[in-house]
């Protein structure tokens, strides 16, 4: 009955912190500009579904594609087990969908293979990043935290996996004793092999097997409250952000409707403008993002997949698109605090521009959009480099020289090079 | 030339309409090299028959290094402008001969009130392939030779173009050899984003000395390109390779013009 309570608290305590978090993240992301994205449903849907749920950008990279693909139908099919052991926890019962009989058996020993291979594919990932040193997870914006985070969700999944296959072997034991409360249910294809180094008396194996069962599920909770501090959070956040991700041609920048109001206006001095919030043009901090700029910071876990292809980093440039997610939402996050400890109207002097991202960083971006495309969650970090670029030149006229005379080429003569409009069809003349 | 290029200026007087306006850009009308290309596709129009013309100088910046760069003023003014003309001329379909100015009309300008049929030049030759008015005979023989294919970002990437090329260059009988980075991984060449205009940052190589050690892996007699951007920034890096004499950078347009000798 203790038990069953100290269980209960600390569920609700679990989820209720987990609530907490996450709703102050969506608060977070509330605090960007709108943007609607509720357009063609449907396509968004299955965007999500071939994205998200299907993993179709990840096979690009076949190795880490298969890895992650055991580690994530380990994480949804060993949540069915999570389910089992929560209505176990709450009312002391063990095993209670024993019952399935046959099919119980198939689940059991198919979550102790997935446990398996997602123990495996993590001990592979833990080399890949320490020992390989795989040039993708290195990087100025690798250090310190975000090299841990990567390393502390590895050793909790594999701790975890350890922990419920060591349950699993000594409730299997248990079970060839005959001990009571343990009922004959379940295959143990995994932790058969992992009986015979376990102790044979009844007492000891029952101490080792609650623990592990304790072990695992407050180990799942405490890893349900890390999500929100971690780049982990992608599990989540990558259903939602392939959702709304964009779906107009890569090459397509938007139109900003500020700027057209006045343009036409000048254009037609008879032309009454609509009305629109007044604002600044771009973007100098993380509030004059839009909300899916900011979603996208919290969906990204930083595989660096954008970074590794990046023309300009590839070349030696300060530019990496990671970083540009990475501190889109440091900052985010900070704002966030500022809010909860300062009250809402509390100034801090810093913003995203400058604070974080350099205009060296900005300045050295193509365009091109690999890392749009490579993104395995569509995450689009070219918008935030160009929000940023729109703040530097129409709020600040702070562009590199060569820029400057570039639009004023185009200004007067109506190309970017300094030719003379004149000029322009002088090309037929020659054969 | 030895024919006129027309002007819809010329057209409207004549009380015409064409079924395709060309749109040039402005590196195909000051770039030196890119003036090639651009003589070479009005070739190719002329050859297969097609009632097109050209704006002449009547043509303006699209606005898409302005927008790029950051100023969406300058680009804004640009597109509405370009809009007034291009409407007023009753413009339908267009084809470009630069991949930013494709981009941008097609995507960006219809939201400013200029919806048009936009088409890329090499989407125009797969087209001509397809409808039998344009062969690969009457010229310059590419059987057997080694080619290899740049994708332009805006193209590609951006647009998600990436059979007509290959399929332009395919007709040819010559042997396609890919990059290791082609179609949706493709490496930019280093130019867009405004980057054209402008130095590179600190860094430890070009870009487009990245793209060209890439290209010449591949071993090519001709390296093909569809953007005048990414033409310069090529033939920049053969020239650094001092591979020039080995390796020819050409547009599809004019490979397209030579195999039929035009």
């Amino acid at each position: 009955m203790v038990a069953q309570i100290i269980f209960l608290v600390l569920t609700l305590a679990a989820i209720a912190l987990f609530t907490v978090n996450l709703r102050k993240i969506i608060r977070n992301i509330r605090l960007g500009k709108p943007v609607d994205r509720r357009d063609q449903p449907q396509k968004r849907l299955m965007t999500m579904l071939r994205v998200a749920f299907g993993q179709s950008k990840m096979v690009v990279r076949p190795i880490p594609a298969f890895l992650h693909f055991f580690v994530y139908i380990g994480f949804i099919i060993i949540n069915i087990e999570v389910l089992e052991i929560m209505i176990d926890g709450l009312f002391g019962t063990h095993r209670i969908f024993n019952g399935l009989g046959s099919l119980y058996n198939f689940l059991i020993g198919s979550f102790e293979i997935l446990a398996f291979t997602v123990w495996v594919s993590c001990a592979i990932f833990l080399v890949r990043r320490n020992i390989l040193k795989l040039k993708r997870f290195s990087g100025v914006e690798m250090k310190s935290w975000p090299k841990s985070d990567a390393n502390y969700i590895l050793i909790t999944e594999i701790l975890l996996m350890s922990a419920f296959l060591l349950m699993n072997a000594a409730d299997a034991k248990l079970q060839l004793l005959g001990a009571s409360h343990y009922v004959n249910a379940g295959a143990f294809p995994v932790s058969q092999y992992l009986i015979n180094i376990l102790p044979s008396t009844e007492k000891a194996l029952v101490i080792i097997e609650r623990s592990c069962w304790w072990f695992h599920i407050v180990g799942i909770l405490a890893f349900l409250n890390y999500l929100p501090y971690s780049k982990h959070f992608h599990i989540l956040f990558a259903f939602p952000n392939t959702y709304f991700s964009n779906l107009e041609p890569k090459g397509e920048f938007t139109n900003m409707a500020s700027v057209t109001n006045e343009v036409k206006a000048m254009l037609d001095p008879s032309y009454v403008p609509a009305e629109t919030e007044p604002g600044k043009f771009g973007a100098k901090d993380v509030t004059d993002l839009s909300w899916v700029n900011l979603m996208n910071a919290y969906t990204c876990t930083e595989c660096g997949r954008c970074t590794s292809v990046c023309p300009a980093n590839i070349t030696g440039k300060l530019l990496s698109p990671r970083k540009i997610m990475m501190d889109t939402r440091d900052r985010i996050t900070e704002v966030g605090q500022n809010i909860d400890k300062h009250g809402a109207e509390h100034q801090d002097g810093k913003a995203l521009l400058d604070d974080y991202i350099t205009r060296e960083e900005i300045w050295a971006c193509t365009s091109c959009n690999a890392c749009v495309e490579a993104c395995p969650v569509n995450i689009d970090p070219l918008q935030i480099i160009m929000e940023l670029r729109r703040y530097a030149v129409m709020e600040e006229s702070q562009a590199p020289g060569s820029i400057n005379a570039m639009l004023g080429n185009i200004e007067n003569n109506q190309a970017p090079w300094k030719y003379s409009p004149a000029d322009r069809f002088n090309w037929a003349q020659e054969s | 030339m030895e024919f006129k290029v027309p002007t819809m200026a010329e057209l409207m007087a004549a009380g015409e309409e064409p079924e395709i306006l060309f749109w040039v850009g402005c590196a195909g009308s000051y770039d030196e090299r890119a003036q090639k290309i651009t003589r070479d596709i009005c070739k190719i129009l002329h050859h297969v028959g097609i009632k097109y013309a050209v704006l002449g100088t009547e043509e303006s910046c699209t606005g898409d290094p302005a927008k790029r760069a950051g100023n969406e003023f300058l680009f804004q003014m640009q597109a509405m402008t370009n809009i007034e003309v291009l409407n007023a001329y009753n413009i339908k379909k267009i084809v470009t001969g630069c991949p930013h100015c494709f981009n941008t009309i097609k995507n960006e300008y219809p939201g400013l009130g200029g919806t048009y049929e936009v088409i890329h030049h090499t989407q125009l030759i797969q087209d001509l392939i397809n409808e039998g008015k344009l062969k690969a005979e009457g010229g310059e023989s590419f059987k057997g030779k080694k080619i290899t294919y740049h994708d332009p970002c805006y193209l590609g990437r951006g647009n998600g173009i990436y059979e007509a090329p290959r399929k332009a260059l395919e007709v040819l009988d010559a042997q396609l050899v890919e990059m290791k980075r082609c179609k949706s991984n493709g490496l930019c060449c280093g130019a867009g984003g405004a980057q054209m205009f402008k130095e590179p940052e600190k860094g430890n190589k070009d870009i487009n000395v990245e793209r060209i050690d890439e290209a010449l892996e591949t071993s090519p007699q001709f390296i093909a390109a569809g953007c005048p951007f990414c033409m310069t920034m090529l033939s920049d890096g053969i020239k650094l390779k001092d591979k020039e004499q080995e390796v020819k950078v050409l547009d599809i347009a004019e490979i397209t013009a030579r195999a039929n000798g035009l």
